[in-house]
């Protein structure tokens, strides 16, 4: 059996969403979830005290950069990723392949594998599928994500098809590959572009092997919106029921809440930390930059009704003025950011346990827009979809 | 000002020079205090660089004192003057500072800040070595007559009540200027003494050496003595702990004090050992207190020291620390420092460090900040136990025979 378990404790009775507990190696995942991003093994200055003192029971690390250094075998020696970063909850890595494909330049995808030079030292590297799966064996995170073959969402033709039928076969070369499969668990990454065929026969092929989990990928790709939530909602509708769903590089709250709506549990994206970086505080009315001269004189919090550390300690107009002279500013955005993302997930497992959620969105819909025709259409049509409307 | 209500307690004076004591009285409601001899806290608008409120807290033991640059937050002052609670509701910290500005806006800016204390304006540019006997006579003028204009100010001010003036002792490197520097603002009502431009690095040792001598004569006992670090001129010269033998014996606590943020930022750990714990217990334990240092021995190269005490630059190391980002950490499981009890220390490893170094990771300077910070800290406080013991000179040797040690 696989090291994961999966309890729904309530479902939407309107929408496709649902509230589970999906048991780990680590500890109980509460989904819907957002899981910040760690790169590097670590998340963009904030220590792991802090990040597991906001709720968090799961986030990433990229394998494709910690394959590179420090590399596995000395991650292995320091007792897994986490070991090294000392981090006593849940992890999730990816394959490393999206990574190779979007940022290396010379990659060469054949059916034994990515081939890519390094940008380290300029020796070729093939990333098989074995070679996936034994990084993240060396890395121990609590779930895998399979080797797929990665073209981007708008690429169409035959190269979709070739990049689907492909991933199914590498799907099976890491199940075979996985030493671990009593302590590490490995999704399989459901493909076929924006081609509705094609991402029903990968559906009706990959859900025929026994994985723990299933990821919908190869979307968030700079697709139209309206491609995106009909291949979302395709994917659900054909993925077993007790089984983790997993849309990934998925973080803006809009689509968190509407992705919900379809039946995902899980999600991931940089989003967040990143612009956090450059200043800009997540808020339940979207955005709010830190950095913009309206804030040297409000000495209200980022958001006053957030309970992050963040605002209940400082003022806009402190991190403005701190934000010129120490990196200190975009750590307390950096958390209040994850906090945000982590708050709103909780805030809608509530609300579907309570059975409230389409009210909810409707809640969290007119707070994030200054007025209805400013809704996103395509938002309107995948609620329409699950039953939800907006006035 | 109604006499000043900071006050320094000396428990002990070693050799008549070395003083262990507690200033107080600190704070505008006079409820701080600081132990001598100590280091402020050095921030960035109020922020000890890279860490927040979580991460600073982590650490025991801080000063009641924070030290801010107000080159840093001049630019904030409309705000401040807006926001009437003051700096340390702003930033959440107290503060004290200097700056180069007229004696107006100097002063506006102090009432905006309410510090618990703040250093007077200096004309301080003398520190640079060949500065003519004339040019250092007319900044001990000045510096005079800014700390005169300043008291005036001050005196009148009842945003300042309960706030306390520290005067600045100028003379660069010549002797007679120091001494009529240090004598005349002695007259003046001010809580303190800052020497300026006596960091290590920007001057002979021995003249240096000779000048805090003939300084602690002149100035009262009774009142505390600071070092204060050109911070913003020369952002990346200071002392070294312990360097020349010296520290402590002439300063009780050192201002601007950008240690640890610039060994953190070179991407060093500091790791001086300073246990001279005579508890047969804690004495076996104490060659090992700093990890590796007997390993060094056998080891050369497992740290590269240049066993240089002068900082030239921001990327020249001294021996009381570690470059992580060097090679032999890649695989070493330890901590920075065994034994240490800071949050960095207790949870990760030399080798997870390096490799936060080698990414360029935000974390590796929370890390560091909070390692070297409780190192530093540490390190007073053990200076303040050696005088209360009557053994700084073991102390002495005990720091120094480490350097011995790994420039070997
Ligand atoms: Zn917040
Ligand atoms: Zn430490």
């Amino acid at each position: 059996a696989s090291p994961l378990t999966l309890r729904i404790v309530a479902e939407c009775p309107v929408t496709k969403a649902r509230a589970c507990d999906i048991i780990l190696p680590h500890c109980a995942v509460s989904s819907p979830v957002f899981m910040p991003v760690g790169t590097q093994g670590t998340l963009k200055g904030i220590t792991v005290d802090q990040l597991e003192g906001l709720g968090c029971q799961i986030c990433l690390g990229n394998t494709y950069h910690l394959g590179m250094r420090p590399g596995p075998d000395l991650i292995e020696k320091a007792n897994g990723l986490h070991g090294f970063m000392n981090w006593k909850r849940n992890l999730l890595t990816d394959s490393g392949g999206f990574q190779m494909v979007s940022l290396v330049e010379l990659s060469e995808v054949t059916e034994e594998g990515v081939k890519f030079k390094s940008p380290y030292d300029g020796k070729e590297i093939l990333l098989s599928p074995e070679k996936s799966i034994s990084i993240q064996n060396s890395l121990g995170s609590d779930i895998m994500m399979q080797l797929d073959d990665v073209v981007s969402s708008t690429v169409t033709g035959p190269r979709v098809e070739e990049a689907m039928l492909r991933s199914i076969r590498w799907l099976d070369r890491c199940i075979a590959a996985n030493k671990k499969p009593d302590k590490q668990n490995l999704f399989a990454i459901i493909q076929g572009g924006l081609n509705a065929e094609l991402r029903k026969a990968c559906l009706d092929e990959m859900t025929q092997r026994d994985v723990p989990g299933f990821a919908i990928g190869g979307l968030s790709g700079g697709e139209e919106k309206n491609d995106f939530w009909r291949m979302v909602t395709l994917s659900t509708d054909h993925l077993p029921r007790q089984k983790p769903r997993y849309l990934m590089g998925v973080g803006y709250a809009v689509d968190l809440v509407v992705c919900v709506a379809l039946g995902c549990d899980m999600f991931d994206c940089v989003f967040p930390t990143r612009t956090a970086r450059f200043g800009s505080a997540l808020v339940p009315w979207g955005s709010l930059q830190v950095k913009h001269k309206q804030y040297a004189k409000d000495f209200q919090p980022i958001d006053p009704d957030c309970q992050c550390p963040t605002c209940k300690r400082h003022s806009r107009a402190y991190l403005h003025a701190l934000f010129k002279s120490d990196t200190a500013a975009m750590h307390h955005i950096t958390i209040h950011n994850i906090a945000y993302q982590l708050t709103l997930m909780r805030s809608v497992r509530q609300s579907i346990v309570e059975g409230r959620f389409p009210e909810f969105i409707r809640t969290f819909m007119k707070r994030m827009f200054p007025s209805p025709d400013q809704y996103p259409s395509w938002a309107v049509d995948a609620l329409a979809s699950v039953n939800v409307t907006l006035e | 000002m109604a006499g000043s209500r900071v006050k320094l307690e000396l428990t002990r004076v070693v050799q008549g020079r070395s003083r262990l004591g507690v200033l107080k009285g600190l704070g505008r409601t006079g409820q701080h205090s600081l132990e001598v001899p100590g280091c402020l806290l050095h921030t960035h608008v109020g922020t000890v660089p890279h860490l927040t409120q979580d991460t600073l807290h982590t650490l025991s033991n801080l000063p009641s004192v924070t030290q801010v640059t107000l080159s840093n937050i001049a630019e904030h002052q409309e705000v401040l003057e807006e926001f009437k609670d003051g700096f340390r509701k702003f930033a959440v910290w107290g503060s004290g500072g200097r700056i180069e500005l007229t004696v107006a806006k100097f002063m506006a800016l102090q009432k905006a800040v309410q510090p618990d204390w703040y250093q007077s304006m200096a004309d301080g540019e003398t520190w640079q070595n060949n500065t003519s006997r004339k040019r250092v006579r007319k900044s001990v003028d000045r510096t005079l007559a800014h700390l005169d204009e300043c008291l005036l100010v001050h005196q009148k001010s009842q945003e300042l009540e309960g706030v306390e003036i520290f005067g600045v002792v100028e003379g660069g490197d010549i002797l007679e200027e120091r001494v009529r520097s240090a004598r005349e603002t002695a007259k003046r009502p001010v809580a303190g003494f800052c020497l300026d431009g006596l960091q290590t690095g920007s001057m002979d040792r021995a003249l240096r050496t000779q000048l805090i001598t003939a300084l602690t004569k002149e100035l009262p006992e009774d009142k505390p003595r600071g070092f204060s670090l050109p911070a913003f001129i020369v952002p990346h010269k200071c002392s070294t702990p312990g360097g020349d033998g010296e520290s402590g014996s002439s300063s009780e606590f050192e201002k601007e004090d950008l240690k640890e943020a610039v060994v953190t930022e070179r991407g060093c750990a500091l790791c001086f050992g300073f246990d001279i714990s005579p508890d047969p217990e804690l004495a076996g334990r104490a060659p090992h207190a700093v990890l590796g240092l007997d390993e060094e021995r056998d080891m050369a190269g497992e740290t590269q020291q240049n066993g240089d005490l002068n900082l030239d630059d921001q990327t020249q190391m001294t021996s009381f620390e570690i470059n992580l980002k060097d090679k032999s950490y890649q695989d070493d499981f330890r901590p920075l420092v065994e034994g240490c009890g800071c949050y960095c220390c207790k949870n990760h490893q030399r080798a997870y460090l390096h490799h936060l170094l080698v990414t360029n990771e935000l974390l590796a300077g929370v890390l560091l900040m909070i390692h070297n910070t409780a190192h530093y800290q540490a390190f007073f406080g053990a200076l303040r136990e050696a005088l209360a013991i009557d053994k700084l000179d073991l102390l002495k040797r005990r720091v120094l025979r480490e350097r011995a040690r790994q420039t070997q």
